[in-house]
């Protein structure tokens, strides 16, 4: 098996179409290409490099640089190869003498303005105009400055006297990733219009005109860093000089050879080259075969990897018997054997079912499968969960009820065809930037935005992107929005009586219209309890309705709720009723949070199901199992996080592994999660770094990052993807191999000598995975679930002929107010989230250099509550709830409605989560993060909770110096 | 977990299956908490009820006495 993939990643100058086939003549070659393709692009693909500058094929033609230009016969002068279509029989000369004496003119007027630098240049070597000078031939410039004229470049500082150059500009260097020098600008606007096309975000320009023009970040005194650049590299990798030039290269020197792999931050799963340069990782690019991003990155993929790196990361194994002992570093096997002897000790002591694990959303599926084995197998319990259970666990649940699996229906290509795009309860610019700019893509194209969360998020109105319609909900109130918008929808005869006929089960439809059809659903009677204004919403769900192509994008502000599960099933109501099921551009589309999050409840990580999504109860279901692994599988589900924690302080649950997940920051009432911790008599942690959990940790286990193992991550879309091992793992051991060493010390007996080996265990015995193996995904370079028999090319859209369960199943979804309500104490509604550059508790990104964008977590606030308060923006302020309290500072905004504060959760020493209750879905536990009843106040520093954690924190990090 | 913890997550299940067609609400209650709830968790349940079931839903109460007819005490 390889595991290095050289990428062919030729540019091929313009962008793909799909037109009929159309024939034509390109220097003597007959060339077929899809109708609209570039005459640049016929080249390439016929293998005919026309020079060119201004070109990239992930951008639209432009034209600048007329360095492309051929001669075609019957036209007059020389077309730019890029901006000329393909016509049928069109012959076409690329290297006549005629377009080479342009090419060299051109060339030699682009060098009389560059510096001659370029041995010690960064990007010597890697330099598309170096590289053209060396194809047009160019060997001499004869264009001097003008006598008495000053300096006409822009690249030196000062002339021989010393006088300064008024044309040249310092270097940005402002952002930490990456540098702008202007002097090696050759204003080819690749940069500006990928930050326009690619990304989104319109942040650059090109200012000024003729010799003056010069690309700008935002405004006149902005830098890069100050502009509204997020920073997705994008520019940078479109910049053919070193003008935009990563730091890495600068520093490190260009790499020598790439290695394809996966993001480990978020759901969308975005494909990576990992450029290296000998064994050194010098830069991460996005990979434009890569199915999921299409060669678009965001800052945290691209660039916050240096936590793999950081100073704080833990390489030796450590126990300790208490908790109030500081750390002592050992080898493996003493770790193995002291870890492995407590486990089984307190099963002896207090029952086999006393101890479970946690399996984590950012390790691999072959890394999750084995953990949740070790609970199935070795312990002989299925206490094990996953951070699923506090974040997508009710789409779970929702979906599997409905349509019979919890799974996403599309894949992310799907987004460009759909027309109208309801967000409900997602942040996708912040939360997954890479969808986001291939959504914002397809809005500026014309698709229509409908956006249902309590704040104002940038999708509301950014550039070139509005929503039609904003419907800005009280947190909690979720159910009673989605049900008035099919009270709508039903109402006025809006809905797809062929689908519905067709797909869903009519019984259970006609039940539901006469449900959904009550007044007391409608937007008028429920903008009450809503705060949501009835005409708009009303226009909303007309807009969903009939404007096309429809789908539906979630997040956790849907889920993580004490209806959770209702809302998801109102949404899957919702798609049904309007037939937006089963083909490209619609569908329920769940973001998942992390990297890893679908495939770890793919491998069973849930107390109550098996890999594949089969619950433990099927005798059937446990014998594949129970043969395969020659154990007896219990019947019984096991705890889930919350009720492991529960358990904990009853004194029934002693003993967790925790693998690559921090529940004491992640999970909410973190005084209870402490308490829960606390009770244990062995807690495992397996983590990159001593993390907020470790401080309650007996063991600590140091792991891998996703750059030293071999795997796959499955991404929102169920796409399994590689990820190949790119430098050694700094700690000795892969997390499977660690895993492995735990079990087999507790008397497993495993023998997995690589992870191709675990997915062929996880193909036999689960039939969604059955025909997938590492030849395949080599292959393919990713697959979609289900791959099995039926479908073994994996499986894009679901749904298509028919439901998973058969007839699709509408569920009746009453509203229920949630027990946390605002009252005199605590009058406003605190809701959750994400921001850009940080990633969930921040272990990875706030040891990077992203902590320049998000240093700390802001209370956001309405002014109006904030004036009412006496508080102004940045002040200390008190949080408190009935769970706790804590200080943080207060950022003065309107995206949040007046009566709503938000925070974000990436800090420990805010430590949202102190505040967020321990209230859950009522189907799967999933906490209810997104509203907590708070007061906000002036405060003097930190809360008494905030001093005694950082105390305990930093008595439990304390790690004995190495015996000599 | 605390009484008042598992008398409001158990009471939740039956608001919802309360809100659905049919007349099988106890039977769909007590198979949700068979599917969901750890035998401990179950067990708590029966103590709660065996004690008078005090906070506890009607249709939680009437689920109750069909899980007992399967469960085994963990």
């Amino acid at each position: 098996m390889k595991d290095f993939i050289i990428p062919n990643d030729r540019d091929m100058g313009t962008p793909a179409k799909s037109g009929a086939p159309v024939t034509l003549e390109i220097d003597g070659l007959p060339v077929t290409v899809p109708e609209g393709t570039s005459v640049l692009r016929a080249a390439a693909e016929a293998g005919i490099q026309i020079p060119k500058l201004c070109a990239s094929d992930n951008l639209e033609a432009f034209g600048s640089c007329r360095l492309c230009v051929v001669e075609i016969e019957g036209r007059r002068g020389t077309p730019a190869s890029c901006t000329t279509p393909v016509t049928p029989g069109m012959v076409v000369h690329t290297g006549s003498s005629k377009v080479r004496k342009i090419r060299k003119g051109v060339m030699e007027l682009y060098i009389s303005d560059h510096p001659l630098d370029c041995l010690t240049c960064s990007a010597n070597g890697d330099c598309e105009l170096q590289d053209m000078a060396g194809a047009v031939g160019l060997r001499n410039v004869r264009y001097e400055a003008p006598e008495n004229g000053g300096l006409a470049n822009h690249f030196e500082a000062r002339n021989t006297s010393g006088e300064a150059n008024p044309e040249w500009l310092p270097k940005d260097d402002s952002n930490p990733y990456f540098s702008y020098d202007p002097s090696k600008c050759i204003v080819c606007n690749r940069c500006v219009r990928a930050c326009e096309e690619v990304q989104g975000t319109f942040a650059l320009t090109i200012e000024g005109r003729g010799f003056d023009s010069r690309v700008a970040a935002g405004g006149p005194a902005d830098d890069f860093l100050a502009s509204d650049c997020v920073s997705c590299g994008a520019c940078v990798q479109a910049c053919p000089t070193a003008t935009l030039q990563e730091k890495s290269i600068i520093e490190l020197g260009t790499p020598d050879r790439s290695v394809i792999t996966t993001c480990a931050y978020c759901g969308v799963g975005c494909s990576f080259k990992a450029e290296m340069n000998g064994d050194t990782l010098v830069r991460m690019t996005p990979y434009k075969h890569g199915k999921a991003n299409r060669g678009h990155s965001c800052v945290k993929g691209r660039f916050a990897y240096g936590y793999a790196h950081h100073k704080d990361r833990i390489l030796k194994p450590m126990i300790r018997d208490q908790i109030s002992d500081p750390w002592r570093e050992v080898e493996w096997d003493e770790a193995m054997t002291f870890a492995a002897t407590r486990m089984l000790g307190l099963q002896e002591k207090y029952g086999k079912k006393s101890i479970g694990v946690i399996t984590s959303s950012r390790c691999t599926n072959e890394e999750t499968y084995l953990v949740q084995k070790l609970a199935r197998a070795v312990f002989g319990n299925n206490n094990t969960d996953t951070c699923a259970r506090v974040c997508h666990s009710p789409t779970g649940y929702g979906l599997g009820q409905t349509f019979g699996t919890s799974a996403g229906t599309q894949d992310f290509d799907s987004v460009e065809q759909t027309d109208v795009v309801v967000v409900i309860g997602a942040n996708p610019t912040d939360g997954h930037p890479v969808f986001a700019s291939r959504l914002k893509k397809r809005l500026r194209e014309g698709a229509k935005l409908i956006i249902v969360d309590p704040r104002r998020i940038d999708l509301v109105k950014s550039a070139h992107v509005a929503a039609s319609h904003h419907l800005p909900l009280r947190p909690g109130t979720n159910v009673a929005v989605v049900s008035a918008l099919a009270h709508v929808i039903v109402t006025e005869g809006l809905m797809d009586q062929d689908f519905i006929r067709e797909r869903c089960d009519w019984d259970e439809f006609q039940h539901y219209a006469e449900f959904i059809s009550n007044p007391r659903h409608s937007p008028e009677t429920t903008a009450m309890l809503t705060g949501v204004d009835p005409a708009e919403l009303r226009a909303a769900a007309r807009l969903f309705a009939t404007g096309g192509n429809g789908s539906i994008y979630y997040g956790l502000g849907v889920t993580e709720h004490s209806q959770g599960s209702t809302t998801v099933m109102g949404i899957a109501n919702l798609a049904m009723l309007t037939g937006n099921m089963g083909r490209p551009g619609v569908g329920v589309n769940p973001l998942r949070g992390q990297n890893n999050v679908q495939g770890a409840c793919d491998m069973g990580s849930f107390p109550h199901e098996l890999p594949g999504y089969r619950h433990v109860k099927g005798p059937e279901v446990r014998k594949v199992f129970e043969e395969a692994w020659g154990v007896q599988i219990d019947a019984e589900p096991g705890l889930r996080i919350p009720n492991m924690l529960d358990a904990a302080v009853d004194g029934t649950f002693k003993g967790l592994y925790c693998q690559g997940e921090d529940i004491l920051q992640s999970d909410p009432d973190t005084k209870h999660v402490a308490a829960g911790l606390a009770a244990m008599e062995c807690v495992i942690v397996h983590d990159l770094f001593l993390n907020e959990t470790a401080n309650y940790a007996h063991v600590f286990l140091p792991g891998s990052t996703f750059l030293e193992k071999d795997g796959t991550f499955t991404n929102a879309e169920r796409r399994i993807n590689r990820v190949r091992k790119v430098i050694p793992p700094l700690n000795g051991y892969a997390d499977w191999e660690i895993t492995q060493m735990l079990a087999n010390a507790m008397g497993a007996g495993w023998h997995y000598t690589h992870p191709a080996r675990i997915m062929d265990e996880i193909a036999a015995t689960t039939p969604s995975f059955a025909g997938v193996d590492y030849a395949l995904l080599e292959e393919k370079g990713s697959v979609q679930w289900p791959c099995n028999e039926a479908h073994p090319e994996g499986t894009p859209l679901m749904h298509v002929d028919g439901f998973m369960r058969g007839k699709g199943r509408f569920i009746v979804t009453e509203y229920v107010a949630t027990d946390e309500k605002t009252g005199p104490r605590f009058p406003l509604l605190l809701t959750t989230g994400r921001i850009l550059s940080q990633y969930n508790v921040g272990a990875q990104t706030r040891r990077t250099d992203n902590v320049v964008w998000h240093e700390e977590d802001l209370l956001e606030i309405h002014p109006h509550d904030a004036e009412v308060r006496g508080l102004k923006d940045g002040d200390w302020v008190r949080l408190a709830s009935r769970a706790g309290e804590t200080t943080l500072r207060a950022k003065l905004t309107d995206r949040v409605s007046p009566g709503v504060v938000y925070t974000t959760f990436h800090h420990p020493d805010t430590q949202a989560n102190v505040i967020t209750t321990d209230y859950s879905d009522w189907a799967t536990n999933c906490p209810e993060y997104k509203v907590t009843a708070v007061q906000v106040s002036l405060s003097n520093g930190p809360t008494d909770w905030q001093e005694e954690y950082a105390a305990q924190a930093a008595q439990a990090r304390r790690i004995l110096p190495a015996a000599e | 977990m605390s009484p008042e913890k598992m008398v409001h997550m158990a009471n939740q299940i039956a608001t919802f299956f309360k809100t659905q067609p049919g007349n099988d609400q106890a039977a769909r209650i007590a198979a949700h908490l068979t599917d969901y709830w750890e035998p401990r968790m179950l067990d708590q349940l029966h103590d709660h009820v065996g004690a008078g079931g005090k906070g506890l839903d009607d249709l939680v109460i009437a689920a109750e006495a069909e899980i007992v007819k399967t469960h085994v005490r963990a």
